[in-house]
């Protein structure tokens, strides 16, 4: 029997990012009128997690902080076949960074109390930090491994877990309990049965506040970020058409020298 | 009123829409260089649950009902309209099995078909002619204990595909001497004839059938003997129509996006050509029969869903989507230009796969006298 814990964040469907904007103010992604998806990597999280449970028994809960309109993607991550969900929500929370983010996420997971794996995306198409699994280990006192490409349980509850370097793989044997965050590589997520949509309906989401989790307040929201946005800004992307003339061999050389030299990089 | 879709239909449509562009754009090319409908797919599409979607859960489906049925084939069809026109047809025959047929028979034909183990469909045309359905010749003579079915059927969706066939044959004299039979593929006397070449939906196979003195056994009456004609009606009425309204939708779904896209990327005067007031116009036609196809068609699946008869319903809806994707396929093609006729650029197909919708399922004409008739009454 496995307790698994998958941090699933939503984030803005990528076809929609033509419409996303940068608020000068705030310093943040508008984001309305924008449907959420769950985040890629999190859902790859989510269906090593159910591929886990379906070899060794046991419960999948997602856990995500985000506002309340985001329920509909934590319905979507019970559809796939989470057991429950746990969304943290409260606008005490808006503005936290990835260490105020992780800290909240693991009180969570300290509340929830029995886990053997917590899986997460190796990183969130909206942020992109890769912070949050290693400080919620760090947070929970347990291990880490990131760009996490492959998991298999083997007997006496240890596990093999593959991990991506530069040039190949470690082959790591590792004790539960654990933080796990997965690259794109380690699976296809299945898709979403018309069956379970509808079980996914039977199955509860429960919403915990700053309250529930009796959070440490300067530790949490903007104040408790430590990393403050600067600016942002919408990088202008320039494009420049130029023919080359002349015989193919001259413009092939004359391109060959140019390129050597970067100039069109 | 509310028009919001809840979160299961919204979750169910971008589900299906994953599937469709994961699943059937690959095979795309394929299924317009060969006309044939990608069988591999049927498994999975059981396994997803779009094949049981009007299923009752005792016999293997979801049961989610008639406009989850449109959300899910407005979706294939946004990104391959053969795929939803065979699915409509399949789903015809799991109506006709639910509405018609007994406790055995239920249980025989309809899990297999909601798993996508085995494929249906509903024949209903004779070379005589669709709307004609009362002048039907195509023979069913009662010799002991079976029927001996003689004839031919043409025009028939998944013809070449479905293990077996829900066919309309004449018992007797007139409208009430037709009866619904129930043949498998295998039966002697019994098999698919020429395939037809399509212009459009290719990927949906259509094609003869033929029936020399093929004995059907009695068990496999579907319904009562001289309840054909009731059973071929309400099939069309109530699953066909609207099926091949959401064939349409999915169409016009696709020629909006394709229309906007070349729409905001082609370059004219140094500017995109969606600044020009003359694409606009022909941008607001398309968004417009795009929405209000979607109303007419939901409208039509809210109806079935709760039970409400919506004959003339049902008729408008299939009427004005089919003729509306036609006619906002057409647009598109003229914004898109001389690109538009070249068969890189998908609009070509759309209009040829519109075109096609427009007889299927009942003609826009037969259509049209269902509404000119429920109108002519309305202030008598």
């Amino acid at each position: 029997m496995m307790h698994i814990i998958v941090c699933l964040k939503p984030v803005p469907d990528p076809k929609h990012w033509s419409r996303l904007g940068l608020d000068p103010d705030t310093k943040t992604l508008i984001r309305e009128g924008i449907p959420n998806v769950i985040n890629p990597l999190d859902r790859k999280a989510l269906e090593a997690a159910l591929q886990l449970r379906e070899e060794e028994g046991g419960e999948v809960i997602t856990i995500s902080m985000a506002p309340r309109s985001a329920m509909p993607t934590l319905r979507e991550g019970l559809a796939m076949g989470a057991n429950r969900s746990i969304l943290l929500s409260d606008p005490a929370f808006a503005g936290s960074d990835a260490l105020a983010t992780s800290y909240i996420m693991a009180t969570a997971i300290k509340k929830l109390g029995l886990y053997d794996l917590i899986l997460c995306g190796d990183q969130t198409l909206d942020g992109g930090t890769s912070l949050v699994s290693a400080q919620i280990a760090e947070f929970l006192d347990i291990p880490n491994l990131m760009h996490v490409s492959a998991i298999e349980a083997k007997k006496s509850r240890v596990f093999h877990v593959r991990s991506q370097i530069e040039h190949g793989y470690m082959l790591v044997e590792i004790k539960p309990p654990m933080v796990l965050s997965v690259v794109k590589e380690i699976n296809e997520p299945r898709y979403i049965t018309f069956m379970n949509i509808l079980e996914a309906e039977k199955k509860e989401i429960q919403i915990w506040s700053s309250q529930d989790l009796s959070l440490d307040e300067p530790w949490v929201g903007l104040k408790g970020s430590p990393s403050q946005m600067a600016d942002v800004f919408m990088p202008e992307v320039k494009r420049a058409r130029e023919i080359l003339l002349g015989d193919p061999s001259e413009m092939t050389r004359t391109l060959a020298e140019r390129l050597h030299r970067s100039e069109y990089c | 009123m509310d028009f919001k879709l809840t979160e299961r239909e919204e979750l169910l449509r971008k589900t299906v829409r994953e599937f469709a562009e994961k699943e059937i754009t690959p095979r795309m090319d394929a299924m317009e260089e060969t006309g044939e409908f990608p069988i591999e797919l049927l498994k999975k599409m059981g396994d997803m649950g779009i094949l049981g979607v009007i299923t009752p859960p005792e016999y293997g489906g979801t049961g989610m009902g008639n406009l989850a049925r449109i959300i899910a084939l407005e979706e294939l069809g946004r990104v391959c309209p053969a795929i939803p026109m065979a699915l409509q047809v399949h789903h015809m025959a799991t109506h006709a099995f639910s509405k018609f047929g007994n406790d055995e028979q239920k249980k025989k034909y309809l899990p297999p078909l909601a798993k996508g183990e085995t494929m249906g469909a509903v024949a209903v045309t004779d070379p005589s002619g669709g709307s004609d359905v009362a002048g039907i010749k195509t023979s069913a003579k009662l010799d002991g204990d079976h029927y001996i079915l003689n004839g031919r059927k043409c025009f028939i969706t998944n013809s070449h595909f479905s293990d077996f066939w829900v066919v309309i044959a004449r018992t007797g004299e007139g409208g009430r001497g037709l009866s619904a039979f129930i043949v498998e593929k295998g039966f002697p006397g019994a098999k698919p004839g020429r395939k037809e070449n399509k212009v459009g939906l290719r990927g949906a196979n259509t094609g003869e059938l033929v029936f020399q003195n093929c004995p059907v056994p009695k068990t496999n009456l579907l319904g009562h003997e001289g309840e054909g004609m009731n059973i071929a009606i309400s099939n069309i009425v109530e699953t066909g129509r609207p099926g091949m309204a959401s064939v349409a939708l999915g169409i016009l779904n696709a020629v909006l996006e394709q229309a906007v896209k070349f729409a905001n990327e082609r370059s004219l005067y140094g500017k995109p050509i969606a600044g020009l007031q003359a694409i606009q116009w022909h941008i607001a036609d398309i968004y417009a029969d795009l929405e209000i196809s979607r109303l007419l068609v939901y409208r039509v699946g809210w109806m079935r869903d709760n039970n409400i008869r919506c004959d003339t319903e049902s008729a408008l809806a299939k009427q004005f989507a089919c003729e509306a994707a036609r006619r906002a396929a057409e647009k598109a093609i003229e914004i898109h230009g001389s690109y538009g006729i070249m068969k890189e650029y998908p609009v070509q197909r759309l209009l040829r796969d519109a075109l096609v919708t427009i007889p299927a399922g009942g003609t826009g004409e037969i259509a049209k006298l269902v509404m000119a008739r429920h109108a002519l009454g309305m202030f008598k």
